[in-house]
């Protein structure tokens, strides 16, 4: 049976990861190759690296650690951050990333989605949708979830299908940073609505807000920075967790 | 040994020269068909579109060639479709090396099927040291039906072949070079073949 993914997610500047890691048995905390390597060992399904590089050297030095991850890392890693265009798209791909997140660029011109999975295939475009519930209504959010737009998180979410998105990354920035569990509702609904693997982001806190959106949510994958980068829920003791719970996962030992 | 990856343009090899690298073999891009034929090992990637990737396949004759070789020959996921009958995507014909057609996922499932799946009913070389029901990495929309060349096999709404052998031509659906230990084993036992 397919498996419910665990992604654990990186935020890289300049090359390095920022937001404190606190692992034990780490000659590097900020080298991300070091630390896909820790997690892949972990059994990690799948790994996240987020670029919030600002400058174009930072954007250079994201493409060398793409490089090295894929010469070290035996599982798929999806790159995101300030990607606009097929030419960008083009380089992670040839540096060997598996997958690219897009995000702010397909509101702005979702034409790109269209291009994108035209030319490189569905199986390796994320469109990652940040959004907030105000006033009942799940309203898409632009660059970080800092500038709110009018999109309808369902509406805008099936136009992304419709246009060759491979899978959608859906991060609840009610949800986000407060460890109180992952938008089940709103991820529910998204999954009876598309075709498509839905991930869930934002939200987690302990291993039961996992089992809960698997069963509740119906996600396919979850998504978590802080509780794996502080070794606050080993990924192994999660996995015996969700499969106590009756989740089809991949156990690595 | 020399192996050959198949560069004819279609996604990301890099990774399977990767994966090559941490088993220990330096392999060769390549499209030249001396080169091909001449080779230890052949491995045929694909990543994308089935019509699109033939009809790169077809400019530079490598569809005469690939059906030809002698060489143990290792095709992964699209590259595994296009060594079939023919495929749905893209009312593609194929190289007709497998004797099995390639559908679409019905929309009972979400498609494309994404992650980890297990393998059973393993029956071949190429699975030797895989437990069954180990888990690879599989990307795909389309799948090959089950038959008399399967040697692997994944269920997903349908059981379909994950895997496919005839002679020296080898298929596999999931992603080997993304596959952690279990996928490294699988190429490390394709790079034994004789």
């Amino acid at each position: 049976m397919l498996t419910k993914r665990i992604i654990p997610c990186l935020d890289i500047k300049n090359g390095r990861t920022v937001k404190g890691i606190n692992f034990v048995n780490l000659r590097d905390a900020g080298d991300p190759v070091e630390l896909a390597k820790q997690y892949t060992e972990k059994g990690a399904d799948e790994l996240v690296f987020l670029d919030i590089s600002a400058t174009l050297e930072g954007r250079k030095t994201m493409l060398d650690m793409v490089l090295k991850v894929a010469e070290q890392v035996n599982i798929p890693f999806t790159v995101g951050g300030g990607i606009s265009s097929v030419e960008d798209v083009d380089l992670l791909l040839k540096n060997g990333a598996d997958k690219v997140s897009i995000n702010s660029a397909a509101i702005k011109r979702p034409e790109l989605i269209n291009e994108l999975s035209s030319k490189f295939g569905n199986q390796c475009i994320v469109v990652a949708i940040d959004a907030k519930q105000i006033d009942g209504q799940w309203k898409v959010h632009l660059a970080g979830g800092s500038i709110p737009t009018d999109l309808d998180l369902f509406e805008w979410a099936k136009e992304v299908e419709r246009r060759g998105a491979g899978e959608i990354l859906f991060t609840s920035m009610n949800n986000d940073g407060t460890k109180e569990g992952f938008a089940n509702e709103a991820l529910a609904k998204l999954s009876s609505k598309l075709n498509i693997p839905i991930i869930a982001s934002g939200g987690a806190g302990t291993m039961q807000h996992f089992v809960d959106t698997f069963k509740i949510g119906k996600s396919d994958a979850a998504l978590a920075a802080s509780v794996f980068h502080f070794g606050e829920i080993e990924i192994f003791d999660l996995k015996q967790e969700l499969r106590k719970n009756n989740i089809e996962v991949r156990l690595t030992n | 040994m020399r192996v050959i990856i198949i560069d004819y343009g279609a996604g990301n090899i890099k990774s399977i020269q990767f994966a090559l690298k941490r088993l220990g073999v330096d392999a060769i891009l390549s499209n030249n068909p001396e080169e091909i034929l001449s080779a230890d090992k052949v491995i045929f990637p694909g990543v994308g579109e089935a019509s699109s990737a033939m009809k790169m396949l077809k400019e530079t004759s490598l569809d005469i060639l690939i059906p030809k070789l002698k060489q143990p020959v290792l095709g992964i996921c699209l590259g595994m479709q296009l060594m079939c009958n023919s495929t749905e995507e893209g009312a593609t014909d194929g190289l007709g090396i497998f004797d099995v057609y390639v559908k679409r996922f019905s929309n009972n499932v979400k498609v494309p099927h994404m992650g980890w799946n297990t393998i059973n009913k393993l029956n071949s070389n190429l699975f030797v040291g895989i437990k069954p029901n180990e888990y690879m990495y599989l990307v795909h929309s389309y799948y090959a039906e089950i038959c008399k060349d399967t040697i692997a096999e994944t269920e997903y709404g349908i059981i379909y072949s994950s895997a496919l052998q005839k002679d020296n031509f080898y298929g596999v659906q999931f992603h080997p070079e993304k596959s952690s230990k279990a996928g490294e084993k699988v190429l490390d036992n394709f790079l034994k073949m004789n």
